[in-house]
């Protein structure tokens, strides 16, 4: 495979595609609401009128507007419909020949919520069929793994990273070229390149999307990296919640590997680069670059101390490359337009887009992409219409490792700094809002239950604290503590943060913290008033 | 080998490249307490009572996975330090059903010498009383989960020294638990060759002999030293 | 100086920190210059828990009504309150029924499934006090000022502790010497 052949798949792919594209969802959302069903009948009425030579039916990754789902558009008509059924079906084939209104709602694809979003991971979600190489291909994809392998060394690769200002998607936000920068230099020898699907927030879903909706995209970001590392193998890691992603990435991987752009000497290079998938076992904790590396080399998902750290002695003792599932999808794109052009996009420090999964009490629920330096306030109140009928209280950024930001800072800037600044954090991309009647106490218990029963129980003040929280926040709860109570969560919050092991322990208590910093009234409220000249209960 | 020289509660030490500050501490007379750490097998950084301070990195980090490094100013007994490892050891005495009156390793027992070594009089966090089961399916040895504080001493001592490894973790959270075999009774496990490791290697009384009632428990940690070490230091016979 | 008032109370537990206490042998009869015992299952024959205690000790967790009924008296009426051995600090034995998740189990397990000839539960109001489905240490029921862990502290301990108090300073308690459990 060489570069004219690459673009000979292209040119063919797009002589072959039809003038109207119907694009049906078939991510795992809009399936759930049965979208399959609505793409057999729309098939069906597309042989029925006829219409086979012009009209063809694509089942296309998430569109984002997941909470009204299931999703059909017209792309060449910029028409989208919402809540499609099977019955719909008929109609909206019927309306492509000027033959009538279909009888699903029709979306408004210049509503803020599709209009404000910057599409770079994205850029093609939604709109190729993710079973498909060739319409990735088509649509450019597969170019910049070319260019790199062919125009740059490994060491411009991982300048270009850099210089771009990309950073960790999966919630840290630690510089990808600085990462990369760090394996690339390790003696040469066997190198590893790990992707992180092991997406496991409560209410996040960007991840599965990008991998259900462009699973190309990543192995381009990974062969990408890997030339850039110096890596010949590399790992998949993702939930078994996710069988969806995990069968389009083993289609992709076995469509890539044929046309030789995935395993040995890729596009008659000498660079070999061959991709596995590992499952997990749905262990939260696992998603910690450590306990995942364990969890590959086939031992219990246990996080480790670090250092050493993976980029010096990773799988196997191998230096390993570890980044998120979002991170390697901006990989092409940034090589392709080039570091400046993303580094222009963003804020000072925080660069490029990110993707949230934007849920809770909000009108539009779904996937967003938005330029870094938006104000909470643009994505929930315009992108996301607000609370129909009632106010925000309070966005929950971050999952469990994040923290609720009070609605008076809604013009935070969404970035990895402004975040943190409020008690938050940027995390993988989980976004829940909450509206007046959500008590604070109840979601940061919610979330101490979540990591309560995800920690590993290696280290003992994130295996025994977390439970200790728990106990607290519940009594709180019940009505049946003391103010002595609440200074003892307090201070054992503080203990689980500077003592355990990793990250899921370090900010388990985060969500007390900020519900505490901002809601501290709340907790006030639930306390009893002591008894007893106040020498009642004080523990317990 | 090189030798790095650092400070340890202001304590001017050098010792060789690649020791940890536990050893270096451990060298110098300062004791830095410990749960998980056991001499001769992989440590494991889990228990986090060695954790400690070192001037210019703002997080604790454990003695016992720490190596030294030139320079290094460590601080291992900060009233901070105090506080965290004090919570630590209430937390355990919290999590399982530690009855110190009717345990086999009463007075013979590390968490009970921690807690006085933390000045801990009682926890302050609420006890859990945990539904834990006992296994006595073996001829010579039990586990009573009620007093396993997780240190995974037997684990690796099972894993590393003997090789067997009949011991390992199973489940998450507070759930989790020290297994042998596939979490079977430990009695049907072919692999274990009763070699009796892992009740040397256990700090509290749950790993035990039968036949020891109370305050019987005695452990010979002599002879863990002595596999590990003997052929370095050509001790044929003990 | 007025004497101190002072008192013992037994709750959940096998008398044994008593035992310890009464170990204390000719020293006692110090201690019985320096205090009045106004309240004690080994020193007095009051029945009622008297106003203005300066010290108790006590024995024991709460496992029954009485036992809950009694501690709640005597935190009212006392001054300083000290957890004495390992039941009262930690539920120690006692709380090993908490296993059986709740009172009935518990009984049903004793008297039933462990009754040999007349397997009947036990079941007097008003004179049999309830079970408390869960056995407690007593600082999780009100609040303590001093911990004497030890199943049972011993006697030289149980002195080094009321020594400073009955000159009006809290002990340290620190080290193998003060600390103990089991």
């Amino acid at each position: 495979m060489d570069i004219t052949e690459l673009q000979e798949i292209a040119e063919k792919e797009r002589a072959n595609q039809k003038e109207i594209r119907v694009h049906c969802c078939t991510s795992t959302g809009c399936r759930a609401a049965n979208s399959m069903g609505v793409k057999k009948n729309l098939e069906a009425a597309v042989k029925d009128h006829g219409m086979s030579d012009r009209v063809q039916v694509v089942g296309v990754g998430c569109m984002g507007f997941c909470g009204n789902g299931p999703l059909v558009e017209i792309d060449s008509k910029e028409k989208l419909y919402e809540q499609v059924t099977p019955n719909d079906a008929e109609s909206i084939i019927n309306s492509l020949n000027g033959g009538g209104i279909p009888t699903a709602p029709e979306g408004d694809l210049k509503h803020p919520f599709f209009a404000r979003q910057v599409r770079i991971v994205r850029e093609t979600s939604g709109k190729i069929d993710p079973e498909r190489i060739e319409e990735y291909i088509a649509a450019g994809g597969y170019q910049s793994l070319y260019k790199v392998i062919h125009d740059f060394t490994p060491q411009q690769v991982v300048e270009e990273i850099t210089k771009s200002g990309l950073r960790g998607r999966g919630g840290a936000g630690y510089p990808t070229g600085l990462k990369w920068a760090t394996v690339a230099k390790m003696p040469p020898g066997q190198k590893f390149v790990v992707c992180n699907g092991d997406e496991g927030d409560p209410g996040a879903f960007m991840d599965r999307s990008v991998l259900e909706s462009d699973p190309h995209r990543v192995l381009e970001g990974m062969a990408i990296a890997a030339y850039a590392v110096g890596a010949s193998e590399g790992f998949i890691y993702v939930r078994a919640e996710y069988p969806l992603a995990i069968e389009r990435l083993e289609i992709a991987i076995k469509q890539a590997k044929k046309l030789g752009i995935l395993g040995s000497q890729i596009f008659e290079s000498n660079f070999d680069f061959k991709v596995n998938i590992r499952i997990g076992a749905g262990a939260f904790v696992c998603g910690e670059e450590t306990a995942l590396i364990a969890s590959i080399e086939g031992g219990r998902g246990n996080p480790r101390p670090r250092p050493p750290y993976p980029a010096q002695h990773g799988i196997w003792g191998n230096p390993t490359l570890i980044n998120n599932v979002e991170s390697f999808a901006n990989i092409a794109a940034i090589i392709r337009e080039g570091a400046e052009w993303y580094a222009s996009i963003g804020t000072e420090k925080s660069k490029g887009t990110k993707i949230f999964a934007l849920t809770g009490k909000v009108k539009n629920n779904g996937l967003i992409e938005v330029p870094m330096g938006i104000t909470l306030r643009e994505i929930v109140e315009e992108m996301g219409g607000g609370i129909p009928g009632g106010q925000v209280k309070a966005v929950q950024t971050g999952g469990p490792s994040g923290g609720c930001i009070p609605a008076s800072l809604l013009d935070t800037s969404v970035d990895y700094e402004s975040l943190a600044k409020v008690g938050s954090m940027m995390g993988s991309g989980g976004m829940v809002v909450m509206d007046q009647d959500t008590s604070m106490v109840e979601v940061s218990r919610f979330y101490m239950e979540f990591c309560r029963g995800e920690t590993c129980g290696k280290c003992i003040p994130c295996r025994a604290g977390t439970v200790q929280m728990y106990q607290a926040l519940t009594k709180i709860i019940n009505g049946e503590a003391t103010e002595a109570d609440l200074v003892k969560l307090e201070e054992l919050c503080e203990m689980v943060k500077f003592t355990s092991l990793c990250g899921l322990g370090q900010s388990a208590p985060n969500p007390v913290l900020s519900t505490l910093r901002y809601f501290r009234e709340e907790y006030l409220a639930l306390l009893k008033q002591g008894v007893l000249n106040g020498k009642v209960a004080v523990h317990g | 080998m090189s030798v790095k020289t650092l400070k340890i509660d202001g304590k001017e030490i050098a010792i060789e490249e690649g020791a940890t500050l536990l050893q270096a501490a451990k060298e110098a007379g300062i004791r830095i307490p410990t749960l998980c750490h056991l001499d001769g097998i992989t440590d494991i950084g889990a228990c986090r009572l060695c954790l400690v301070e070192i001037a210019g990195i703002n997080r604790l980090l454990p003695a016992c996975v720490t190596e030294v490094s030139e320079g290094m100013d460590v601080q291992t007994n900060t009233p901070k330090l105090k506080e965290y490892r004090k919570m630590i050891i209430e937390m355990l005495f919290a999590e399982g059903n530690h009855v110190c009156a009717v345990c086999v390793a009463n007075g013979n027992c590390e968490l009970q010498d921690l807690a006085i070594e933390m000045g801990m009089d009682h926890s302050r966090f609420p006890y859990r009383f945990p539904e834990r089961d006992v296994d006595v399916s073996h001829d010579e040895f039990g586990i009573d989960h009620n007093r396993c504080v997780l240190c995974t001493r037997c684990v690796r001592v099972c894993d590393e020294i003997e090789g067997a490894h009949v011991w390992d973790v199973g489940f998450r959270g507070a759930a989790a638990k020290v297994i042998t075999g596939l979490n079977q009774p430990w009695g049907t496990v072919d692999a274990c060759t009763s070699c009796g490791k892992c009740v040397e290697a256990c700090p509290t009384g749950a790993i035990f002999r039968k036949g020891a009632t109370v305050g019987e428990m005695d452990r010979d940690r002599s002879k863990l030293d002595f596999i590990v070490t003997a052929r370095e230091l050509k001790q044929w016979t003990r | 100086m007025d004497k101190i008032r002072f008192a013992t109370v037994w709750l959940a537990g096998c008398s044994g920190c008593h035992m310890s206490f009464l170990d204390l042998d000719e020293w006692l009869i110090d201690l019985a210059e320096k205090v009045d015992v106004v309240y004690s299952p080994v020193g007095s024959d009051i029945k009622e828990y008297p106003e203005d205690v300066d010290v108790c000790f006590v024995e024991g967790a709460i496992a029954n009504e009485e036992n809950l009924e009694l501690i709640l008296k005597v935190r009212e009426r006392t001054k300083f309150l000290v957890s004495f051995g390992d039941c009262a600090v930690t539920a120690n034995v006692p709380a090993m029924r908490n296993m059986l998740k709740g009172a009935d189990p518990v009984l049903r397990r004793c008297y039933l499934e462990l009754g040999d000839t007349t397997p009947q539960l036990p079941n007097f109001p008003g004179i049999v006090p309830e079970l408390l489905d869960k056995v407690r240490p007593v600082h999780e029921v009100i609040q303590v000022d001093m911990f004497l862990p030890g199943c049972p502290p011993s006697a030289p301990r149980i002195q080094a502790a009321l020594e400073p108090l009955l000159r009006g300073e809290k002990p340290v308690m620190e080290g193998r010497e003060m600390l103990k459990f089991g």
